[in-house]
């Protein structure tokens, strides 16, 4: 136990030069943006002494390594800046548009898994057979379309034609008010306060955005759980235990699957992080006050301080992730070492 | 953050009981949305700021300074060419001025204020708030202190609080863009006392709670922001500034994409959708009510560069003016909405801007132009477009480039995102061959030629130099239009650069607004939303 | 305490599965790898089909611009916004383009941005992993900080940003394509090469006396393409969608070119009013090509996988 601790700080550790790298290449990609944000921020029929003025009053016109060290200064008191389109601190920003990303996103995965890890054990049980195949098209389907497209077709069919999903207008419709803060999840707050017509009110807004990401994750998942259960099945511990008369449900859960969610949960690690990025484009069609929408339009004025908090946030979540991946990699295989690497 | 933008639901419930008097307390407030006291508008823009003169407030944000804010004088109002109403710009009414002179000589104005005239905390205007708010537009810096200076103003010591109603402004030089300059959204008046309390030594303007919170006197006042997401504007009941609007409770949602908001509106799930495409423009006027109305004083053009070589050759420019597909450009980027400014008399008549060029598609002459020019071979050349703009811009640049193409004229087109976009136009004219919209708030030829055509402007993205145009614009800025020598100067100064061709205007675009279980639009200079006129029924 | 646990964790690994390393049998007349191909296609008809799709696919970007029935660059403002029609099979666009014509030419620009994206990250994603999972030690730390740290960026957003930064071109989409890719493979490579590094057949073949390459290159790696094969299926789509991500934020391929991505964001616009072809058809397009390579990659998986090579 106490070794398994230690090799967990060692991980943090690790994590702490992956952290400054994204520091690091987020500071100089920002600064590398085309565009020149005392321009975009002096506003229409600037001059160019206003521009100056603007460009002092951010801090730009400092030299670069200086800028970084201020910057790295502000990131030690926990400070990300203030972002200077939506001129609030980007912490409150980011703290209140988290919550938006990560509810859409969990419900998107926990949607696709539950779909698509059953889909992937059946196909891989009878591979070739017209189940493996329907199986197949259908997930494969879901990821070749683009989300922004899957997104203006749920909308046009459920919203605009049969009229059964509610406007496509964020989390909540605004004849509700937001649940009273806990966690930031709607459907979490809602249920904590118990007032089940805002939770009816948040779930229904949240179906349409979850099943495009759903439809978009239920591919990668799928078709690795396939792949990976069609590789246990086959080895040669499976022929053993077939060979020594295990039952085939035993077979199958206790030895096969477990083996097979090795690869299954690198690719979920992979496809959340992957989706909390490609979210941008969900969030767009659907007005989804996340954390993606912000980023682009963070990205689209140069709003440095902006960009980098939303880098830096999603690389702590990723490498918190990590280490749970890694976490997960030395339960489930044993032949995977945990030494310090 | 404060209350403002984050309330708890305790505190926005009891804000909006008080108001609405009879709300019980009820989870929903759904029975109010639906009512005839609420509107709800979309818009694809996202309001950044409360405070139009903070550094980087968003164009979006101005629509708080025009509804939550007084200014001394607004425009009248007429009927507007699109349908529904226009502001005027020929007539200054009162707001929170009563009455003004002008000293003989023009050099000093007095105002009267209203005596009735309140904030939303309930204390009295005086012109104390109004030379606090003045001082602070002209000190801030950046936009509000250059459109300040617009009309003359520049400096603190101009501006005098004789006693608590009269307030008394000295320029430096008697303009006619004086007295409008005061009407833009920019001079608003803030209650200059909740400011101050609000102030530091660092923040002495008090830029901090002005971006979070509206003290105004204006007809509504902000309840709620959720920044990117939506702006609940509540109706002010004391407002002296105009006719008390209709509505009680107005929420302004963020959508970004037009196609959503084009399924809103024709579903009438939202009453009004400001600022929609062309195209959804055109497309629903069958279906809901659709204002398109020509925005006043703006151009799109085809700017071509003279710091690029072949450009400066007049016959190339002329070619590029001649092979424009002007008509097939106004049906697929603009679908018809906003008017034509092509195929014009040869000399201009009138003073009417934007007017129409003497340009018409004729590949014959732009052969000819071609062939008589220094590159009767044609060469090669990027047209730029802003990713911000692509709506209008993208269409327009590829039917460019395939009709000049024809004469030899091999175009690369380069877009360049927003952010970018202003730094490599305007700021840098650094772009050969590009799409630009300038539009002057303050409507007068004049007022353009300033921006569009003045060596060194911002909007000058062709870095076009004519000593003329310089003289004649520089002497008709302040001149009042009804002088005699007015009109001819300004004639001149338009058949020079339709000769020069510095820009190519291709038409006057419209801003359109569909209202679906809405009545009483009102189209602005600065193309945002006024909804202290809305009424809840079809006009 | 790491030893410890290290060597705990390796003593109680049971032996990896052990090698049935390709030794192909030549049970048949026909060559191994040839007839193994024929016998997974025609045990396999949806695979067959994939492989004659991609067919398809390569000749629209081959001869694709001279079979268009028009020019897929030239407007016609008489004919805008036609739905699909017997002139107009897929109908016209907005500035009365043939919708058709411009999904066939744009076959080419979008199998050389996801191929030439995919590959790249192919090469030196497994470069990189296969290094850093056999030599282990400081290499792996250090390589495994590097794929970290671009992992830990939010992948579009850097797409994004590299874009953004480098300029919209169709190698810069290319690129910033293949970058948040590399980590993909390498991890995995790493992974599948770290468990059988100390292997029993790496043994073997090490005290055989070959080289540390070699055995990476003929022995590990084998074994590492299978799951590698399903990444690149999947990857040769998102390369595509990636870019037509882009496009829709409008850091795509520059007009008027045609390429299936922009004309889906493009076209998505049009849907609510009802000129549903313009997104569908490239829509479609796109769907059939990542259907292509999906099912490809699951067939080239049967082919590869030593194991069912017996």
């Amino acid at each position: 136990m106490a070794a398994r601790g230690t090799s967990v700080l060692t991980r943090i550790a690790q994590a702490i030069p992956v952290l400054f790298g994204v520091i690091v290449i987020s500071f100089v990609l920002t600064r590398a943006l085309p565009g020149d944000p005392a321009v975009q921020f002096a506003g229409i029929m600037a001059t160019p002494e206003t521009i100056e003025e603007t460009r002092v009053k951010l801090g730009l016109d400092k030299p670069m390594p200086e800028q970084f060290v201020i910057y790295l200064g502000q990131l030690f008191q926990g400070d990300l800046g203030q972002s200077v389109s939506t001129g609030r601190p980007v912490v409150t920003e980011l703290a209140s548009r988290l919550p938006a990303s990560l509810e859409l996103t969990l419900s998107a995965l926990i949607l696709s898994c539950v779909v698509a890890v059953p889909l992937g054990v059946l196909a891989a049980t009878r591979p070739g057979s017209w189940i493996d195949q329907i199986c197949r098209l259908l997930v494969t389907m879901g990821v070749s379309l683009p989300t922004f497209f899957t997104g203006v077709m749920l909308i046009y069919i459920f919203y605009y034609l049969l009229g059964i999903s509610p406007s496509p207008l964020g989390r909540l419709d605004f004849v509700y008010l937001d649940p009273p803060h806990v966690t930031g999840f709607f459907l979490i707050d809602a249920a904590v306060d118990g007032d089940w017509e805002t939770w009816f009110g948040a779930l229904k807004q949240l179906v349409l955005p979850a099943v495009t990401l759903a439809l978009f994750t239920l591919a990668p998942i799928a078709r690795m759980t396939r792949a990976a259960m069609l590789s246990a099945l086959s080895s040669d511990y499976i022929r053993t235990a077939r060979a020594a008369g295990l039952g085939s449900g035993r077979i199958l859960y206790g030895y096969a699957f477990r083996n097979a969610l090795l690869p299954v949960v690198t690719t979920l690690g992979m496809v959340f992080s992957f989706v909390l990025g490609a979210n941008v484009l969900v969030e767009k069609v659907f007005a989804w006050p996340g954390i993606g929408s912000y980023a682009v339009e963070a990205l689209i004025v140069s709003d440095y301080a902006a960009v980098q908090g939303f880098v830096l946030s999603m690389a702590f979540l990723f490498v918190f992730l990590n280490l749970l991946i890694d976490l997960a990699y030395s339960l489930i295989d044993p032949r995977f070492g945990t030494s310090g690497k | 953050m404060g209350v403002l933008t984050m309330p708890t639901r305790r505190d926005f419930l009891k804000a909006g009981a008080v108001l609405a008097g009879t709300l019980p307390f009820a989870r929903t407030f759904s029975a109010l949305a639906a009512g005839s006291d609420t509107l709800v508008a979309v818009s694809g823009q996202t309001v950044n700021s409360l405070d139009l003169h903070r550094t980087g407030t968003n164009r979006a944000s101005y629509q708080i300074a025009v509804n939550c804010y007084d200014r001394l004088v607004s425009f009248g109002t007429k009927q507007a060419e699109g349908g529904g109403l226009s502001y005027d710009y020929s007539t200054i009414v009162p707001e929170l001025a009563e009455s003004w002179t002008f000293s003989d000589d023009g050099m000093k104005i007095t105002f009267k204020l209203k005596s009735g005239a309140v904030f939303n905390d309930g204390s009295k205007v005086t012109a104390a708030d109004v030379k606090w708010s003045f001082d602070r537009a002209v000190s801030v810096g950046g936009f509000p202190t250059v459109q300040m200076k617009a009309g003359g103003f520049s400096r603190t010591e101009q501006f005098v609080a004789v006693d608590d109603e009269t307030f008394t402004i000295t320029l430096d030089q008697a303009s006619k863009l004086s007295l409008p300059d005061l009407a833009v959204p920019v001079p608003f008046i803030i209650n200059s006392k909740v400011a101050k309390e609000n102030a530091t030594t660092d923040d002495p303007w008090a830029m901090e709670y002005l971006h979070l919170n509206t003290i105004g006197s204006g007809a509504y006042s902000v309840t709620r922001w959720d920044a990117g997401q939506q702006v609940v504007f509540e109706r002010n009941d004391k407002w002296v500034g105009g006719p008390t609007p209709p509505v009680r409770r107005v929420i302004m949602r963020e959508v970004p994409s037009a196609a959503t908001s084009r399924a809103l509106i024709e579903r009438g799930d939202v009453q009004v959708a400001f600022d929609i495409p062309d195209k959804d423009a055109a497309e629903l006027a069958d279906k809901v009510t659709v204002h398109s109305t020509p925005i006043e004083n703006c151009i799109h053009s085809l700017c071509l560069n003279s710091k690029f070589e072949p450009f400066r050759d007049p016959d190339v420019r002329k070619a590029v003016a001649y092979a424009v597909p002007y008509d097939a450009i106004f049906k697929a980027a603009a679908y018809g909405r906003g008017a034509p400014l092509w195929g014009g008399a040869p000399k201009a008549e009138d003073i009417a801007w934007p007017r129409k060029s003497p340009y018409d598609t004729d590949m014959d002459k732009a052969k000819e132009h071609m062939a008589k020019s220094g590159f009767p071979d044609g060469f090669e050349i990027k047209l730029s477009i802003s990713t911000g703009l692509s709506h209008w811009m993208e269409p327009t640049a590829l039917l460019i480039q395939e009709a000049v193409g024809k004469i030899g004229i091999k175009v690369e087109i380069e877009k360049i995102p927003g952010a970018s976009w202003r730094t490599a136009a305007l700021v840098e004219k650094r772009l050969d061959f590009h799409l630009e919209n300038f539009g002057g708030w303050l409507n007068t030829p004049d007022y353009y030629f300033f921006w569009a055509y003045q060596e060194g402007h911002l909007f000058n993205s062709s870095n076009y130099s004519n000593p003329e145009v310089e003289q004649l614009t520089n002497e008709t800025l302040h001149m009042p239009m009804d002088d005699p020598e007015y009109a001819p100067k300004i004639m001149r100064m338009i058949d020079i650069v339709y000769e020069d061709l510095p820009r190519i205007p291709l038409w006057q675009p419209a801003l359109n607004v569909a209202l679906n279980g809405a009545g009483g639009y009102k189209f602005w200079f600065h193309r945002q939303l006024d909804i202290r006129g809305l009424t809840s029924v079809e006009s | 305490m790491n030893k410890i646990l290290s060597s705990v964790a390796k003593t109680s690994a049971p032996e990896a599965p052990s090698p049935t390393i390709a030794i192909p049998t030549k049970s048949k007349a026909k060559s191994g790898a040839l007839g193994h191909l024929i016998y997974v296609l025609r045990e396999n008809p949806v695979t067959a089909l994939a492989f004659i799709m991609f067919g398809v696919m390569v000749i629209a970007a081959v001869f694709g611009p001279y079979i268009v029935p028009y020019d897929p660059l030239a407007t016609d403002s008489d004919s805008v916004l036609q739905p699909p029609s017997f002139s107009h099979w897929f109908g016209t666009d907005n500035l009365g383009r043939d919708v058709f014509s411009r999904v066939v030419v744009a076959t080419r620009l979008d199998l050389v941005i996801s191929v030439a994206a995919v590959a790249l990250s192919f090469m030196i994603g497994s470069f990189l992993g296969a290094i850093a999972g056999y030599r282990g030690g400081w290499t792996d730390i250090t390589l495994n900080r590097v794929l970290d740290t671009i992992m830990a960026f939010p992948l579009f957003v850097l797409a994004m940003g590299v874009v953004a930064a480098l300029g919209n071109s169709i190698a810069n989409i290319i690129y910033a394509t293949a970058i948040i890719n590399i980590p993909f493979y390498a991890r995995l490579v790493r992974a599948e090469v770290n468990i059988r590094r100390n292997a029993g057949f790496t043994l073997a073949a090490k005290l055989s006396g070959n080289s540390d390459a070699r055995i990476l290159a003929f022995h590990i790696f084998p074994n590492a393409l299978p799951p590698m094969m399903v990444q690149v299926s999947l990857n040769l789509g998102w390369a595509i969608l990636n870019a037509a991500g882009l496009s829709f934020i409008g850091l795509g391929v520059r007009p008027p070119t045609p390429e299936w991505g922009i004309m889906v964001a493009e076209g998505a616009n049009f849907i609510v009013s009802g000129e549903w072809w313009l997104a569908l058809f490239p829509g479609l397009s796109l769907m059939v090509a990542v259907l292509t390579f999906n099912l490809m990659g699951d067939g080239l998986r049967d082919i590869v996988d030593p194991r069912r090579r017996t």
